[in-house]
């Protein structure tokens, strides 16, 4: 293979916890955090004749994802169980399902969705350390609080080709999940969790190398960092004449490391078969209907909307629409000061933004109403640019009012030829050979002038304004 | 027919363990009920859809409310060993 | 006093109580001295006072629940070692309802481990003598709950139906036994051995017993998903004629080999009762018959490999201590289960296992449609399909616990029933060589009112007598 170009193949498979207030399969209210075991029941513990019965809301959520990312819906939906032994997993089978799945194909952005179907999350299992009921056995503890959630289970067909491409199509999944309102997702707390299959293949090839699968990377950095790593490591193996072996493998982040999740290798063989206990699902009009009349606007229209009614750069557009809360503070922003500008308001989101780093707008110490307000003022000249990324860094910083820092610290715009003219006559007095050189057509000392009455006015002057007020005292206009 | 191989992977997914003196045994008794069922290949069933679920059922979903959990003393209770709050168990990862 | 109680079928006890005529302390006391005093093995537990029990129309009548279903603080170890001692935090939804109407449970009754046998001889409780002959099988699974009921130990008693686990039994021990529609009655809290064939039903003397018992039973469940609203009320029945009825007979498989004589001959009198009561007798055919064993030694044990999964010593029931998780899981099962179940367990994970599926759990599938549609087309033409309920009488210990293949071709007749999912009952034909026979009637799917009432009809004619199988006290 070596001399050739490799290019990655990457598949995704997303787990989402479903924001219903029961869990899959029973009324269990979902668990966030309770003291273990106190989100039990007879169903979701697996007790000797309990039974399962289908959340509808979850269906319709499933119906709700379904539709925004462009699936076909199955008319008629059945469960399997699925069949393994697992101590978090209580019935010794998990309900998933299996060749008919609620949502078949679609499209999110460039990217093709295999299928999204339903299933039960499974328990936690905590280590317990080495003091079993045996003397010196490994032990496990189990909290049955989390098995049960509602999971949606979203795979893409294998199209990715880079782990920023990864990156920033799972912020747009995450985006059109949040806006859907039908999970939290997020990644830290495990209501988003993302397997990646990952193989390398000549580029330009269609044929498909051999796999691995990188499971459950808890956070979008880990996961492009995961990916990198995993595609670096078969590059490797694949230059040096070796093979990839298809395998499980963890990253972990501390170290960059990759390992082999499971080291005795054992055939799967879930033995799926149709679950009796529940019949298949039949969707019905008004489900559709239903779920049809609760969809909200999604990322892609949003973007298509800013960009036709606000006249947004598409940069901005998409920038807003793939990341929804940024989007809804942008909005925010623009309700607060109608008379704004809607490029401009973008632009001071976006310098916010870049201030803030990981932590979204909404959450930090500048609200939407006081970035508006000091939008509006850079808009009126009551404050420059300059003097405004001042009030900006501030308002991050400490939080407060725009008009309060502005008065404050003495930074309102120093404007007008009453104001500045005096101050640009004395900079040409204080200069007089620059002066000379200026008259006499030598504009290269401009700079020096404009810079001093900058530092006299302490950056409240505008640097345009200045210029022609130079200008126009040397008579050279 | 079963074989013993076949069926030592059968006991394996099924999670029973089978002692050696009960592997032949087994084997034969799997077999004899095996070839019986095998009689049902005489039938011709091109065209025939399974049937995984008798009766139709027009509301088999429930809503989305939340209904009381067991108490956790409940819960535990029938548990062979507990620890934590918790279902103790052998390690997976144990050896 | 005391033969008088015993002579009162469960109906005639609950309407003298309603009257005032009975106390129902002094019925419940009756039934639970004769039930703390088994000598078949036919109770796992019995009351030792009545419960609080609610007034009802079935009128503090004491129930005997098979061990399968779950009751709230009472053992509930379907036979099994791997639950010894097991008390569940719930009660099944049939036990609910019939408490609810206002019967008390007196005891939970003996079977085979989760409901696989034919014999009750899979018990890890022991196997249960038949009243009639101790030196017999009472038949099975629900062989407690049947001997309990024919040996007078219980006023009437809940079993389950996966491919005759009542009407078998019910035939053995010389009773009625009603396998209802599948999804009539809610499947919550009893212990699944093959959920799309399991069902829940009465055991009873008499036919009214049995009524009265299943229009207490019926019902959807929010919490069966499978459990449908009978589409009508359980009538008590009144029929004394079957003028325009018409019995189908299927013939190959009625005059088929393995069929004693005895019970031909109790079935060929029944027919002729029939025929006495107006009943025009016709012949059908079911071809897929001998194939609908096969397709249920399939799905039956497939379905239950997957639903005694979670029998692996984690939350409940028995645990075998081993260093490692897999040692832990493979012991215990090896030690939890008996040799019918773990035959089973195999055979359902080898149907289901890759490479397999199609061969039989896939054809067995197909089968099944097979078998419904022929069934379904008989009840074109014909009100009931009528059989003998078991090829034979009841037969002995230890006669066919050798042979699991002779002891599964016992359900032959009562098996193209459960994969159809259509109601049937058993009831007396009489006697050969002093054990009872059972004949099975069968109708489709919600005709349980039609079949109630020629039984009957039927019961009327035959004039059964089994109290000379009630146990002396
Ligand atoms: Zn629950």
């Amino acid at each position: 293979m070596a001399g050739h170009e490799l290019e990655p193949v990457i598949g995704l498979e997303i787990h989402v916890q479903l924001r219903t207030a029961t869990k899959m399969f029973c009324g269990c209210a979902l668990g966030f955090g309770e003291p273990p075991n106190t989100r039990t029941c007879p169903v979701c513990l697996g007790l000797p004749g309990a039974l399962p019965v289908a959340n509808a809301e979850a269906i319709h959520y499933g119906l709700m994802i379904g539709m925004a990312l462009d699936s076909e819906l199955a008319p008629v939906s059945t469960f399997h169980r699925k069949n393994y032994f697992y101590p978090d997993l209580p019935k010794g089978y998990q309900i998933s399902q299996f060749d008919l799945p609620l949502c078949s194909g679609g499209k999110l952005g460039k990217v093709n969705i295999h299928r999204v179907h339903l299933e039960e999350d499974a328990a936690k299992l905590n280590h317990a350390g080495a003091s079993g009921r045996i003397e010196g056995a490994d032990s496990s503890i189990v909290d049955f609080n989390r098995g049960g959630t509602p999971l949606a289970e979203i795979v893409t067909e294998p199209e990715l080709r880079s782990a920023e491409q990864v990156g920033e199509w799972l912020r747009l999944l995450r985006t059109t999940l949040r806006t859907l309102g039908v999970s939290d997702v997020n990644m830290e707390e495990g209501s988003l969790r993302c397997d990646a299959n990952i193989s390398l293949r000549p580029t330009g090839s269609d044929q498909l190398g051999t796999k691995t699968e990188l499971k459950n990377m808890n956070s979008f950095r880990f996961i492009e960092r995961g990916i990198r790593a995993e595609v670096e490591r078969q590059r490797a193996l694949i230059e040096e004449g070796e093979s990839v072996t298809q395998e499980t493998l963890h990253f972990d982040p501390k170290t960059e490391s990759i390992t082999s999740l499971r080291s005795k290798e054992e055939a799967h063989d879930y033995r799926y078969f149709p679950e009796p206990d529940l019949p298949p699902v039949v969707i019905t009009e008004a489900m559709l209907a239903r779920a049809a009349a609760e969809l909200p606007e999604l990322p892609a229209a949003r973007e298509q909307r800013y960009i036709d009614e606000l006249s947004l750069s598409p940069e901005s557009a998409r920038l807003f629409a793939w990341r929804a809360e940024l989007a809804d503070y942008f909005d925010a922003v623009r309700a607060s000061e109608a008379s704004l500008e809607p490029q401009q308001a973008a632009n001071w989101v976006t310098e916010l933004q870049g201030r803030l780093g990981d932590q979204e707008a909404v959450d930090s110490n500048v609200t939407a109403a006081s970035l508006a307000k000091l939008a509006s003022m850079v808009a009126s000249a009551t404050i420059n640019q300059g003097g405004a990324k001042q009030v900006l860094d501030q308002l991050v910083e400490h939080g407060g009012e725009p008009e309060a820092i502005v008065a404050a610290e003495g930074l309102e715009a120093v404007g007008g030829a009453d104001e500045l003219a005096p101050i640009v006559a004395e900079a040409l007095d204080a200069n007089p050979e620059l002066t000379e050189r200026l008259r006499g057509g030598d504009m290269k000392p401009i700079g020096v002038i404009v810079g001093e009455v900058m530092k006299q006015t302490r950056g409240r002057a505008d640097g345009k304004e200045v210029t022609a007020l130079v200008r126009q005292q040397l008579g050279l206009s | 027919m079963i074989d013993r191989d076949e069926l030592l992977h059968v006991a394996r997914l099924a999670r029973l363990a089978l002692r050696d003196d009960e592997l032949d045994s087994t084997a034969a008794e799997l077999s004899t009920i095996l070839d019986h069922i095998a009689t049902f290949d005489e039938l011709d069933l091109g065209g025939v859809e399974p049937t995984a679920h008798v009766g139709d059922v027009d509301d088999s979903l429930r809503t989305d409310e939340v209904r009381a959990s067991l108490p956790r003393d409940v819960a535990l209770a029938p548990a062979p060993a507990v620890r934590d709050d918790g279902f103790l168990v052998p390690s997976p990862q144990g050896e | 006093m005391s033969e008088e109680l015993q002579a009162l079928s469960a109906a005639d006890a609950a309407a003298a109580i309603a009257k005032g005529d009975l106390g129902r302390g002094e019925l419940f006391e009756h039934y639970r001295a004769r039930a703390a005093s088994d000598e078949l093995n036919a109770f796992t537990w019995v009351a030792e006072s009545m419960p609080d029990s609610v007034d009802g129309p079935l009128g503090g009548v004491p129930i005997a629940v098979k061990d399968l279903f779950c009751t709230e603080g009472i053992p509930s170890q379907a036979g099994s070692k791997i639950l010894a001692g097991y008390c569940p935090p719930y009660t099944a939804t049939a036990v609910a309802n019939l408490e609810a109407a206002g019967a008390p449970i007196l005891g939970k009754t003996n079977q085979d481990e989760f409901a696989m046998g034919s014999s009750n001889e899979n018990s890890a409780y022991g196997p249960v003598q038949n009243p009639w002959d101790r030196s017999r099988v009472p038949g099975g699974s629900s062989g407690g709950s049947a001997a309990a009921v024919a040996a007078g130990l219980a006023p009437w008693a809940l079993g389950t139906d996966t491919g005759g686990s009542i009407r078998q039994p019910a035939a053995l021990c010389g009773i009625v036994g009603l396998k209802p529609t599948y999804g009539a009655v809610s499947r919550y809290g009893m212990i699944a051995f093959a959920s799309s064939l399991d069902s829940a039903g009465p055991l009873t003397r008499n036919v009214t017993d049995a009524a009265l018992f299943y229009r207490h039973l019926v019902g959807r469940d929010s919490a069966d998903a499978t459990s449908v609203s009978f589409p009508e009320p359980i009538a008590l029945p009144t029929s004394e004629r079957l003028d325009g009825i018409t019995l189908a007979v299927p013939a190959a498989l009625v005059d088929g080999d393995g069929i004693e004589a005895g019970v031909r001959d109790s079935f060929e009198a029944a027919l002729e009762s029939a025929r006495g009561l107006g009943a025009t007798v016709v012949s059908c055919e079911i071809p897929s018959a001998p194939y609908a064993l096969s397709a249920y030694y399939v799905i039956a044990p497939a379905e239950a490999s997957s639903n005694l999964a979670r029998f692996d010593g984690v939350r409940y029931g028995l645990r075998v201590d081993a260093t490692n998780l897999d040692a832990m899981y493979t012991e215990t099962r090896h030690d939890g289960f008996g040799d019918e179940v773990k035959r089973r367990i195999l055979i359902g994970t080898y149907a289901l296992s890759s490479g397999y599926y199609d061969a039989y759990y896939g054809r067995a599938q197909r089968v099944r449609t097979v078998v419904a549609s022929e069934l379904s087309a008989i009840f074109q033409t014909a009100d009931f399909i009528v059989t003998p309920t078991s090829p034979t009488v009841a037969f002995g210990l230890g006669e066919r616990t050798a042979d699991p293949l002779a002891m599964y071709l016992s359900d032959l007749f009562t098996i193209p029933m459960s994969l159809a999912g259509t109601p049937a009952i058993s009831i007396p034909s009489g006697l050969s060589d002093g054990l009872p026979v059972g004949l099975q009637i069968c109708g489709p799917a919600f005709s349980e009112n039609r079949i109630l009432g020629a039984a009957h009809a039927l019961e009327r004619a035959i004039g059964f007598d089994g109290s000379s199988a009630w146990s002396a006290l």
